[in-house]
């Protein structure tokens, strides 16, 4: 399977995706913010970091470079999309995704290890796990706290699209569990065609058990196996 | 034509920074704050924009409208 991962001026985990995927089986290719094509892929990843700065809003500038005209035409065609961290934020600012990621509750860049617990596996990211399942993976940012309107809040409770959400080590969701004051502790959620999924936390840095934890690695194999069924089909 | 641009955290958003800023400000000598919000202001010189080209701009780049107002003055 072949996947793309965008390159912006300031990404800094994409050497960690392509490693991760490419253990996982893809074969992974950078593509530059400046290409005008994203076509051709079965994944593309919008990986961490901080693109342009972070200048403006996180994502902000990002948002507006070439490839991302691409990036949505693919998605409307329903090529998976997964954006971690910053490629959460640029896809909230991009609209592929609703709400926005401001500042953390008490202003501080917070990396450590978080717990996650699996809401919903009916999507192409989460199938090898199962719904209350609890994930060890590191967050490592400083604007992850999840805002939106209350309507939209109800239709991503509705369509059950809230995918993980903090939670402490026996898989309950508390407010001491929540890193950055996030609302109802959301740490990922996806697109109403549930082919476009954002979340703050970094799977690629849990798929090594010398880094901790290899949690991380169920997302990319979900995804492996999703689009391994779908060329099937 | 100059302009500026300022944005706003929305008032339905929590604005960590302008809490901080606050409490910040009560220990300095002025317990009377009430309180306090941090926004930016973008100062721009262009030719040949429309006001209605910047109102676009500004609610599509400027700011982020699920979380932010602005508001545009324009200096001659």
């Amino acid at each position: 399977m072949k996947a793309a991962i965008i390159r912006f001026p300031g990404s800094n985990c994409d050497q960690d995706c392509e490693l991760v995927l490419r253990e996982q089986g893809f074969q992974p290719e950078y593509v530059w913010h400046k290409d005008a094509s994203a076509a051709g892929y079965d994944l593309i990843v919008l990986p961490g970091g901080f693109s342009y700065g972070d200048y403006l809003r996180c994502g902000a500038i990002a948002r507006f470079s070439p490839i991302m005209k691409s990036v949505v035409e693919q998605a409307a065609k329903g090529v998976l999309v997964l954006g971690i961290c910053n490629g959460f934020q640029i896809l909230c600012e991009s609209g592929l995704l609703p709400g926005a990621l401001v500042r953390n509750r008490d202003l501080r860049f917070i990396c450590e290890h978080v717990r996650l617990r699996v809401e919903n596996n009916a999507n192409p990211f989460l199938s090898a796990a199962s719904v209350g399942s609890v994930l060890n993976i590191p967050i490592a940012h400083g604007e992850g706290n999840y805002v939106c309107d209350a309507a939209t809040l109800a239709q991503l409770k509705a369509e059950s699209r809230i995918l993980v959400r903090y939670c402490d080590k026996d898989g309950n969701i508390t407010p001491a569990a929540n890193p950055n004051g996030t609302t109802e502790n959301i740490a990922g959620i996806c697109n109403a065609a549930r082919n476009v999924f954002g979340l703050m936390p970094h799977p690629e840095r849990a798929c090594d058990s010398q880094l901790g934890s290899t949690d991380g690695r169920l997302i990319f194999q979900s995804i492996l196996a999703a689009l391994t069924k779908a060329k099937a089909a | 034509m100059k302009a500026k641009v300022i944005v706003m955290p929305k008032q339905s958003i929590l604005d960590p920074q302008g809490v901080a800023v606050r409490d910040a400000m009560r220990h300095h000598g002025l317990p009377g704050v009430k309180s306090a919000r941090v926004g930016k202001v973008i100062e721009l010189e262009l030719d040949g924009a429309t006001e209605a080209q910047l109102h676009e701009i500004a609610r599509d780049m400027l700011s982020n409208p699920v979380v932010e107002d602005y508001t545009i003055q324009i200096q001659a």
